[in-house]
């Protein structure tokens, strides 16, 4: 790697990791807000005018929250959840493409801090990592509401990981290439792949609401039942990891979705917009669209909590693998079918 | 059995068909309602910078009132805090001395008279109870505050602003 590409990796790395916290950070405002808005409330509006600095304030009662490690937890492991939480979280967005390759000043930079060409294994990897975060956390609180909330999280996500793999496996039929740069270059224009694999988006879809332990899969966390669920013993800001880890992993996983289904950083008309604006600016505008992707689908994610209830456990457990799983089988074959004929004739 | 009104309404529980076992159309449905909402003006009243219209017998706060040249119009006789189901009042009285006529109306007032907001009910029996027309309850709602003896009420808040101001 050359000199200014490391460098400017280095500062993406940075900038990639603010925003991620920033957009955590405001996605908790957001969701307040959002909610209040779904039911005819206001929401927080008194920190700072429409209550901007509401996340700064919450941050701040968080860190003066007193530190308590129950006697009879497992001390080490106890604090190495929460971090694991949010360490995988972080992680993800390493290998997601935020805009097609921009020229600075005679240099040509990718802003992808690196491009793998398994990005798509690596995410699995990431996300099947977080469920560590949760289960070491349940077991070391030594509590059987936790423990029952990480068993939860474990098995639930174990079950919609399969389905979200073979839910990739048909997009991966398509584009024959696990680097997410080449999938969302492939998505040029208005090429999404959402057009060709609707199916297919719709039950990535729902396993990234259960991934991400989303409303109405919030089984792990589930309040009537389970008092708090895995973070019923935590407090201060080993509490406010777990919360954050929830949002980044919302983000982390709304970016994922827009890269592999809604087009990336591409949109209609970005050749002429790229042929009037030039190299420089016209990737920055792609960034802008695929954040704008990434602020819908956040608030899709919110969206859904506040509309649909929770899961019956059971439920929750059917439609993983009695109706997913099928579906996404169905999904393989038919997208095999499709793709065979349609190049058999030519097109 | 005769059904004792023709209210009884005996439901027929169907299986569900294939559309509402597929979940969507109705999470279609519940988004579309929550959407509807979102753009719903919302229904908060911010309270202290906006207030709701009180209703004409609001009972709020207790004000001690003064007659039509400005004098107190409570002699201390008690029956306030005798009416009172949650014994919040309690008071002192005095004898007017010579030159206080312009300040008390009766010859016996209340030195001392408290009203302890956090055991008040806002029933308004006291308002009821007052032979001397001296205690309504029309004044705000009684405002937060973080001490128990902040919300013992003294003659201070309770009484009516003098005439001459
Ligand atoms: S309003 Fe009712 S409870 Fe309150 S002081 Fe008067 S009589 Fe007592
Ligand atoms: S407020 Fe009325 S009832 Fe109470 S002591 Fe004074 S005069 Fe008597």
């Amino acid at each position: 790697m050359e000199t200014p590409q490391l460098i400017f990796s280095i500062v993406l790395i940075v900038v990639i990791f603010l925003i991620s916290l920033v957009v955590a950070m405001y996605s908790t405002y957001a969701e307040r807000k959002v909610a209040a808005f779904f039911q005819d409330r206001i929401g927080p509006n008194r920190a700072g005018p429409w209550g901007i600095l509401q996340p700064l304030a919450d941050g701040g009662k968080m860190f003066l929250k007193e530190e308590i490690i129950p006697t009879n937890a497992t001390g080490f492991l106890f604090i190495v959840g929460p971090s694991l939480a949010i360490l995988t979280a972080c992680i993800g967005s390493a290998v997601i493409p935020w805009g097609s390759a921009i020229q600075i000043g005679g240099h040509t930079f990718d802003l992808q801090v690196t491009d793998i060409n398994v990005g798509i294994l690596y995410i699995f990897g990431v996300v099947s990592l977080g469920v560590y975060g949760i289960m070491i956390g349940g077991w070391a609180s030594n509590n059987k509401y936790s423990l029952l909330g990480a068993i939860r999280a474990a098995s639930q996500n174990i079950s919609y990981e399969i389905s979200m793999g073979l839910s990739i496996i048909a997009l991966l039929m398509l584009t024959g290439t696990l680097s997410l740069k080449e999938i969302a270059e492939q998505q040029h224009s208005w090429h999404w792949n959402v057009i060709r694999q609707p199916l297919g988006f719709l039950l990535f879809l729902v396993c990234a609401f259960a991934e991400t332990n989303r409303s109405p899969f919030d089984l792990p966390e589930c309040e009537t039942e389970l008092v708090g669920g895995y973070h019923t013993e935590y407090s201060s800001m080993k509490l406010g990891f777990y919360l954050f880890a929830e949002y980044i992993n919302m983000f982390i996983s709304s970016a994922v979705m827009a890269t592999l289904y809604w087009g990336g950083y591409n949109y209609p008309g970005m050749d002429w917009v790229a042929a009037h604006t030039g190299p420089t600016v016209a990737p920055i505008i792609g960034v802008v669209v695929l954040f704008a992707k990434i602020f819908f689908s956040i608030f899709f994610f919110m969206w859904v909590r506040w509309t649909i209830p929770r899961f019956r456990y059971d439920q929750l457990m059917d439609l993983g693998w009695k109706i997913l799983i099928p579906l996404a089988i169905a999904n393989i074959v038919l997208t095999g079918v499709g793709s065979t004929l349609l190049t058999h004739f030519g097109y | 059995m005769e059904p004792l009104s023709n209210k009884r309404k005996v439901l027929e529980v169907k299986p569900l068909n294939f559309l509402e076992r597929a979940y969507l159309p109705a999470i279609v449905g519940g988004l579309s309602t929550t959407m509807k909402h979102f753009f719903k003006k919302p229904v908060t009243i911010s309270y202290p910078e906006e207030k709701r219209e009180f209703s004409e017998n609001f009972r709020g706060m207790h004000s001690l009132k003064r007659d039509e040249e400005g004098r107190e119009r409570c002699t201390a006789c008690g029956l306030c805090a005798l009416s009172c189901p949650a014994e919040a009042i309690t008071m002192t009285a005095a004898e007017r001395q010579k030159g206080e006529e312009h300040l008390y109306r009766e010859e016996k007032y209340a030195a001392v008279y408290e009203i302890n907001m956090l055991r008040c009910i806002f029933c308004g029996l006291c308002e009821e109870a007052c032979p001397k027309e001296a205690i309504y309850l029309d004044g705000d709602i009684v405002p937060a505050d973080y001490l128990r003896k902040d919300f013992i009420y003294g003659k201070d808040k309770l009484v009516e602003a003098p005439l001459n101001q």
